[in-house]
């Protein structure tokens, strides 16, 4: 049984304000009963002063579905609908002290009908918000189906690599990466189908077609250590550099991915190379992230595709362990 | 160390270890512990121990062989060895039959196979009572098919499926036929010998034996090719050292289950009516799934209208009774249950079906607090309900935004 915090089930077994609200000048209506959930939000507002000063649910759903419902007509009554406009689903999250990531849709549900029962309100049009969602994938990130499939088409990924970085789907414990790999194949295939992807680009499960294929950006597995058999192979073909040559190559993969980076708050810098290994500083959000060790690898991983030798990518800071 | 206290009707889930089986038990781990391929003598209580236990599994099967058991660690780990197998051994044969409302322990095998080993999958649907499609089996029938997979009877529902029947037909076809017995093992009478069922899976913690064990029936000259390789064990058909002292336990459950198999047809059976008649009566808007004319007689699937499984469990579980649902949210998936949806349950009744299960060890007293708490739990959630109104179905039907 799911990991419920205890606010939770109050909420859940004594839910406050449930049923129809008589007088409600705003309702929200959303949910999906496909995926088990629905829920209308009535809510009264003051014409004059624009505060809320009363909500009922009404909910079809499962023990965190009523209990976010519930918790979400406590955080907006008494709310202006200025005020009311900045909730988030973590907000209701969070006021019932957390909800599994399973679940976390739940709270999701909560915020479309508080958006749907304003705009409801206030008579504005609903942005027709395209919330397909689907089987959670990553546990330890929170991403489901749907997320991957918009990062990975939005993105044009094809590798397992490209996913977690985008969506950090499998960055963590990889118990997951059967999973990944599917969809990352399904979702390739259809676009292949679709005429938006090359069929040479594509994911293939398994990875068998994708290592045969000469894009290197279609490689099935991940490659942690650069001396392993293809980067010798890699290491024998490589056109010999001088150490600047290296050094400007180096300089300028790490420019091209520096963008990647930046979109989610972080950076990385080039600090020295030495050899094979080159030395880096990953700062911002990307300094002392859980993440950082998978940017590393994505790191070395675009290097050496790049330069077409072995590297070794290292946190500058470890450069008295290498 | 003292457990929950309550009700228990989860008995498709799991089941208690009947106390007999555990007093079997116990010798076999600190006082017969030996290794059962070891010629010393703490090897060999053990090994005359498991050939009681196979030929009690035998008997309970109706087998014609004590040899024809494998032990394995469950039931899943049956499925996949039979399927596995089955395809091995016909290298020409391509396709695969089974059904839309099987355990994901035979559906996922099948549909990985399909999707990435070039197999074709026949699913053969099932109708509103979640009886089998003849006329689709019949058809997907060929030469080409190498295994049929289909359950003797559904964990969720408890609609029992002909398979002997369907072995006959599978037969004629020369196609090797296995069975998912999970759930009929120790409800259902069997007698194998006089099938031509070719492997049957069975799993020991849904007939009061511990958990991670089960056993592959697997009739005796047919064509086998192992799962786990590197051992003599099982007639070198499951190699690893053998879990003893749960073999010896599923040995002891066996033979408790076919003593008390009448007992499940006659007195579990008539607590399953009363449990499912009182609830149709008390609360309306409810029906039962499956097919009520042939089925388990320890469970019943009662799809509770216009509200949600789990908030349904989570109140039974607050006056101490263990049930389970097909709802979305209790499985960690966003769908409904497959058998469910096989059998074209509208979502507003699938997401608030509860499936009660029942076992040897369920009380009258029992079922009398089920049926007296029910009613009030279904009414409470209605009233949350948006597609409820006032002891009804709302007139106007509920269209939410968005989807």
């Amino acid at each position: 049984m799911w990991n419920y915090t205890d606010k939770v089930k109050d909420y859940f077994f004594n839910p406050k304000n449930a049923g129809v609200l008589d007088g409600a000048n705003g309702v929200g209506e959303v949910g999906s009963i496909s995926c088990g959930d629905a829920l209308r939000l009535m809510i009264k507002v003051d014409p004059d002063t624009q505060v809320i000063t009363d909500a009922r649910f009404q909910t079809f759903g499962c023990g965190s579905a009523i209990a976010s419902s519930s918790a979400l007509t406590e955080i907006v009554i008494g709310k202006t609908i200025d005020e009311a406009r900045t909730i988030t689903n973590q907000d209701i999250a969070d006021f019932l002290g957390g909800l599994p990531p399973e679940k976390m849709h739940c709270s999701v549900m909560g915020h479309e009908a508080l958006i749907a029962a304003i705009a409801n309100f206030t008579g504005e049009e609903l942005a027709d918000d395209d919330h397909e969602e689907g089987a959670l994938i990553c546990k330890c990130f929170g991403v489901d189906e749907g997320m991957l499939d918009r990062a990975v088409r939005g993105n044009r990924l094809t590798t397992i690599e490209q996913v977690t970085a985008y969506t950090k789907a499998g960055g963590s414990c990889k118990t997951c990466f059967e999973k990944i790999e599917e969809k990352l194949a399904d979702i390739n295939a259809a676009m292949v189908a679709e005429g938006l992807l090359k069929a040479e680009e594509a994911y293939v499960y398994g990875g068998a077609a994708a290592a045969a294929a000469p894009a290197p950006a279609a490689s099935g597995l991940i490659q942690i250590s650069p001396l392993a058999e293809g980067a010798k192979k890699a290491q024998a073909a490589a056109p010999a550099m001088t150490n600047l040559q290296k050094i400007m190559v180096i300089q300028q993969a790490i420019e091209e991915l520096r963008p990647h980076l930046q979109a989610d708050g972080g950076d990385i810098e080039l600090v020295d190379v030495d050899g094979d290994s080159v030395f880096v500083k990953l700062v911002g959000a990307c300094a002392g992230c859980q993440m950082s060790a998978v940017t590393m690898q994505g790191v070395q991983q675009a290097l050496i595709d790049k330069i077409g030798r072995p590297l070794r990518v290292i946190p500058h800071e470890a450069r008295r362990f290498a | 160390m003292s457990g929950p206290t309550g009700i228990y009707l989860d008995n498709n889930a799991t089941t208690r270890v009947d106390p007999r089986v555990v007093e079997e038990m116990l010798p076999f781990f600190s006082e017969h512990f030996g290794n059962p391929s070891s010629i010393h003598s703490f090897g060999a209580e053990v090994g005359g121990k498991m050939r009681e236990a196979r030929a009690r599994v035998a008997a309970l099967l109706g087998a014609a062989h004590d040899t024809e058991i494998v032990f394995t660690s469950g039931g899943t780990e049956s499925n996949n060895t039979a399927i596995l197998s089955a395809l091995k051994v016909a290298p020409d044969r391509r396709e695969i039959i089974t059904s839309a409302v099987e355990h994901p322990a035979v559906l996922e095998v099948c549909r990985h196979l399909a999707k990435h080993e070039g197999y074709v999958l026949h699913i053969i649907p099932v109708d509103k009572q979640g009886r089998l499609d003849i006329d689709a089996y019949k058809a997907a029938l060929s030469p080409r098919v190498a295994v049929v997979s289909i359950m003797w009877a559904n964990n969720e529902t408890g609609t029992i499926f002909p398979v002997e029947a369907l072995a006959d037909m599978a037969k004629e076809h020369g196609i090797l036929f296995h069975t998912d017995a999970v759930q009929a093992v120790g409800k259902v009478p069997l007698r194998l010998a006089e099938t031509n069922i070719d492997m049957l899976s069975l799993s020991g913690h849904k007939l009061h034996a511990p958990k991670g064990v089960g056993a592959l029936y697997v009739r005796r000259g047919i064509r086998f090719r192992p799962l786990l390789r590197g051992g003599h064990q099982e007639r070198e058909r499951r190699a690893g050292t053998e879990n003893t002292t749960a073999i010896i336990g599923l040995g002891k459950a066996a033979e408790l289950a076919l003593v008390h198999m009448d007992q499940e047809n006659t007195t579990v059976k008539a607590l399953r009516d009363k449990l499912e008649k009182a609830l149709l009566e008390t609360v309306g808007h409810c029906f039962v799934t499956g097919n009520v004319h042939d089925r388990l007689p320890n469970t019943t699937n009662i799809a509770f209208e216009y509200i949600e499984g789990e908030g349904i469990l989570l109140f039974l579980s607050r006056v101490g009774i263990a049930a389970s649902s097909g709802s979305a949210c209790t499985s960690g998936s966003l769908e409904p249950s497959h058998v469910l949806r096989a059998m074209d349950i509208p979502f507003t009744a699938a997401h608030g079906a509860i499936r009660f299960s029942l076992s040897r060890e369920t009380t009258e007293a029992e079922i009398d607090q089920v049926i007296a708490a029910v009613p009030e739990i279904i009414g409470r959630l209605r009233s949350l309900s948006p597609y409820w109104d006032n002891g009804a179905p709302r007139a106007e039907a509920f269209k939410p935004e968005y989807a």
